[in-house]
């Protein structure tokens, strides 16, 4: 009686990474009222800087409240429905995309078009850049949300691109060339590249080889590039951030064909850590790709709450840039708390300079070098040790053995009750050389 | 018609060998008259090849049909990136594609119901700063009421847009993650708020609540849910424009109008509904559903009990859904009672599976510009499904929480739906006493936010060339954006739709002089 979208396994729930979460929500773990719950460190999200926020708020009560001057907004914002997104907001959000990249790029607020979140900005741009059955290709590892986003509604697929642990998961020209090709054996018409900058789950930024090896790869193949650029507020440290747009600018590619295929996708989920207030954003230079985006945005629109008050916050830039640079060393600090912690015990973490989590090396614990022994470790931590932490196969890790934890949803003494667990886990392990 | 919407260029990518086929046969004719198949094949062939050559280097914009406003800016972003990137683009000869439905979302706006709103965004009727400006009376939007919210919001010290009174530790509940198809306590109170629009006769029940960031995403979610690409739903006909969008942009689902007509007062009838259904199969296309809306848009009336227990049995027949969009239902001023499906669904339990329904906040509370949307399924499977879809389309938790206590103060709801539909009654009858005294008709409506306006006599001819002649006419020197027929579908040429819940009863007069200047000028139609 329902379609085949509706009973179809495409949303991806049913993968580990989201297993973990339903065990965390059986269990959760609560200082106070349940010690010896799950922790979740399986949830990237940025809870290190809420107080800067409250007290902003606090502090503005006024230009944030509904009662102005000349007499109420409610009555503005309660109507505001234009697609096209409140002009203050796409001003302020332009000005804080080229903040974060230190204003080595320029954004038109004209080619924004907001969505409810970067899950509902991919979503739509699988829809307009691609017909059922095409394919973008994407490097692993890869968020395993884009399975569902990309992926479901769209009838899109994903061709994963191959990474390697010996040099850190760096994409290199031969892998893009060998997904290309088995995407060609599949019959799959591939459409783009899907790169996420910085990456998750890896948290590293990619380098200038790298954009430089993605910029030629599609123009050679005429291609689209999307960069979902999400955890670009994130970066605590060097190597600097280089968005694609940077990277085109510095190749001199603006007049040519390839300017109107970049894309990105970022929104406040991560750096600012609103995402309950669902605030997503593609920029587009292509002025079609604007309008039907645009158009489309009704799906999923921001609610001119939203809008409003973010325009506000983003409009003390001195604020914003107090915010900003606070909120990267809370997140440089505290992901030396749980690297430290971890090396301690002999665990190896990817030396990252972005994103709310941790790439770490767990091979050591592998009781073969296999999935099933990468389930079986994950399933003991998650059981017995009390952590959801997610498998390196849930993000298509090539590799067994590798897990995401995440650093910034919790509160330091949970984090490190986090790390003596995986102590407790180290020493019950048989020491291989680790 | 006007339009200055800043037309778009269309990327196009035609390839040149469909030019260079034009050439070909002809040429092989006359030369294989002559010269045999050997020279018959090798001078077209090679004519084709310079030709293909010759196209490459000199490839000139895509022909795109000629289009009111082009923009320098847009003509010169053209050629650049036709022309000369396609030489200094290594290995590539064409320009990616982008999918098909861009090119047709993405063209200016060719619907009059679009034309219509972007031509009053562009000049607005502003009583002090524009009179002369265009009236909005196509978009079905209520601003009769918002000043009771603002009183409630007031009166409850919640005057911070967050709605936490103050209460600056709320900003950990409502900025985290949480589940993408509302909160708890949300669905309990928009489960309240709809029993008390429904008048308490259903009791609706908050485990059955998917909330949306709108009605559009929940009409849109539910599509993909029901039916597969290329399905079918049926529709009373005229129906809301938007539907055209929401149901076929993405989830690829078809439309199949049922037309009802003025002599019954276009009300749906299911021997319509059964031709429709059995010439739909003829062509092989399969019907998932049928999407009725409730009260109507746009004709504003309102489906009876029988006729729904009538669509319940027909759609169990047949095995396919009824998805009612009950968007108006607490906008209703007429003398018959609203009756949900929720109510045939409640006490007809053996089909309540195919039972779903559409609401949201933008219409009957006034506040389309927060973004919810509801939708109320009796299927468990719909349900579950709809709430992982929720993620595409998903409600602020700002928004929520600014919205849990109001919409959970029964007193002040039920205050506030009874003087709403007092004051949607009063400005409909003002409204259509106005346009009587021009001689003007509309349909007996009892809900909605517009009434149904018979201009066929002032048509002409009488088809639809007249019809949007008028609407032109309307729309450019009356200065009246109003909805026309066509653009819902319906078809009886000369109807519109009049939407009067963005006046202030001092703009009536206002509006009826307007309406005066064309009708008088109007030659009725024979």
């Amino acid at each position: 009686m329902l379609s085949r979208k509706a009973t179809c396994k495409s949303h991806g729930e049913d993968s580990s990474y989201f297993l973990g979460w339903q065990e965390y929500e059986k269990n959760p773990h609560d200082p106070v009222r349940n010690p010896s719950g799950i922790i979740q460190l399986g949830l990237a999200e940025n809870q290190l800087s809420f107080d800067l926020l409250e007290s902003w708020i606090a502090r503005n009560q006024e230009p944030t409240g509904f009662m102005k001057k000349g007499g109420s907004i409610f009555r503005e914002l309660a109507l505001f429905q234009d697609y096209r997104g409140m002009p203050v907001f796409k001003k302020e959000l332009a000005e804080y995309m080229a903040a974060i990249r230190q204003d080595r790029v320029r954004f038109d607020p004209n080619n924004i078009v907001l969505t409810a979140g970067a899950t509902s900005a991919n979503e739509a741009l699988m829809f307009c850049l691609a017909e059922a059955g095409e394919a973008f290709l994407v490097p692993t590892p890869y968020y395993p949300g884009f399975d569902r986003d990309l992926k479901w509604r769209t009838g899109v697929e994903i061709v994963p691109i191959q990474s390697s642990s010996v040099n850190n998961f760096r994409i290199i020209p031969s892998a893009l060339e060998e997904a290309y090709q088995h995407a060609q054996k599949l019959h799959l018409k591939v459409k783009g590249l899907f790169i996420t900058n910085p990456s998750n789950p890896l948290g590293t930024t990619l380098s200038i080889h790298e954009l430089d090896h993605l910029i030629n790869f599609a123009i050679d193949k005429n291609i689209h590039i999307v960069s979902d650029e999400i955890y670009s507020g994130t970066v605590f440290d060097s190597p600097r951030f280089i968005s694609i747009m940077e990277a085109i600018k510095k190749k001199h590619l603006e007049n040519t064909a390839i300017w109107s295929r970049v894309h990105i996708v970022s929104s406040l989920s991560k750096d600012f850590g609103l995402p309950g207030f669902r605030i997503g954003m593609i920029y587009f230079n292509s002025k079609t790709l604007i309008a039907a985006a645009t158009k489309m945005s009704s799906f999923g629109l921001v609610s001119s709450q939203s809008q409003f008050l973010l325009s506000k916050i983003l409009g003390d830039k001195k604020f914003t840039r107090n915010y900003i640079m606070e909120n990267r060393n809370r997140l440089k600090n505290r992901r030396k708390t749980l690297v430290s912690g971890l090396q301690k015990y002999g665990i190896r973490c990817l030396d990252n300079n972005a994103g709310l989590f941790c790439w770490i090396d767990m091979r050591c614990l592998l009781t073969s070098y296999t999935f099933e022994a990468e389930m079986e470790l994950w399933r003991r931590i998650i059981f017995e040790y009390g952590l959801n932490i997610s498998p390196g196969s849930s993000f298509h890790c090539p590799e067994p053995g590798w897990f995401r934890i995440c650093f910034s949803n919790m509160s330091e003494e949970t984090l490190d009750l986090a790390v003596r667990r995986i102590k407790a886990l180290m020493d019950s392990s048989s020491p291989n050389a680790c | 018609m006007t339009g200055t919407p800043r037309a778009e260029p269309k990327e196009s990518n035609r390839s040149p060998t469909r030019t260079g086929m034009r050439l070909i046969v002809p040429l092989q004719g006359i030369v294989q008259g002559r010269g045999g198949l050997i020279l018959g094949s090798l001078i077209p062939c090679t004519l084709f090849y310079f030709l293909q050559f010759y196209l490459k280097r000199h490839r000139s914009p895509p022909q795109n049909p000629p289009s009111r406003s082009t923009s320098a800016a847009n003509l010169s972003e053209l050629q650049r990136s036709s022309s000369r990137a396609n030489l200094l683009a290594r290995g590539s000869t064409g320009r990616a594609h982008v999918s098909a439905r861009v090119s047709s979302i993405a063209k200016p706006n060719d619907s009059p119901y679009y034309i219509g709103l972007d031509r009053v965004r562009e000049d607005p009727y502003d009583e002090m700063g524009n009179p002369d400006g265009v009236i909005q009376l196509g978009l079905s939007e209520n601003r009769l009421s918002l000043d009771l919210i603002e009183e409630w919001l007031s009166k409850n010290c919640t005057d911070s847009i967050l709605g936490v009174g103050g209460d600056a530790l709320g900003i950990n509940g409502i900025a985290t993650y949480q589940p993408m198809d509302g909160l708890m306590e949300f669905k309990v109170a928009m489960a309240d708020f709809m029993t008390e629009v429904m008048e308490r006769k259903v009791s609706f029940d908050p485990s059955r609540v998917v909330v949306t960031s709108g009605a559009t995403p929940a009409l849109e979610i539910l599509s993909f849910c029901l039916a597969d690409h290329g399905n079918a739903f049926l529709v009373p006909a005229p129906y809301y424009p938007g539907f055209d969008r929401d149901i076929r942009w993405r989830a690829g689902v078809e439309l199949i109008p049922v037309h009802c007509r003025s002599c019954d007062n276009f009300t749906l009838s299911i021997t319509a509904l059964e031709q429709a259904f059995n010439q739909a199969r003829k062509r092989g296309q399969k019907v998932r559903g049928i999407l009725i809306s409730n009260p109507a848009n746009p004709v504003g009336n309102m489906l009876n009990k029988d006729l729904l227990y009538d669509l319940l049995d027909f759609a169990r027949e047949r095995n396919i859904h009824i998805i009612s969009d009950e968007i108006f239902a607490g906008s209703t001023y007429g003398n018959e009672e609203f009756v949900s499906m929720a109510e045939i669904a409640d006490s007809e339990d053996a089909d309540k599976d195919r039972v779903h329904i559409i609401y949201g906040l933008s219409k009957d509370f006034s506040i389309p510009g927060f973004r919810v949307g509801v939708i109320y399924s009796f299927n468990k499977s719909v349900l579950a499904a709809s709430r992982k879809l929720t993620r595409f389309s998903s409600v602020s938790t700002a928004t929520q929480h600014l919205l849990v206590s109001m919409l959970s103060d029964k007193r002040f709801i039920q205050e506030y739906l009874k003087t709403n539909k007092q004051r949607i009654r009063s400005m409909y009858d003002l409204f259509v006493a106005g346009l009587r005294e021009l001689g003007v008709e509309c349909t007996k409506s009892s809900g909605g936010l517009y009434c149904w306006v018979d201009l066929s006599r002032l048509i002409s001819p009488y088809n639809e060339k007249g019809e949007l002649d008028l609407w032109d006419k309307l729309l450019n020197r009356a200065k009246l954006n109003v909805t026309p027929g066509s653009a819902c579908h319906c078809i009886e040429p000369g109807w519109f739709r009049f939407c009067f819940t963005t006046l202030n009863e001092k703009e009536i007069p206002l509006v009826m002089e307007r309406m005066r200047k064309v009708v008088e000028s109007c030659k009725p139609s024979v």
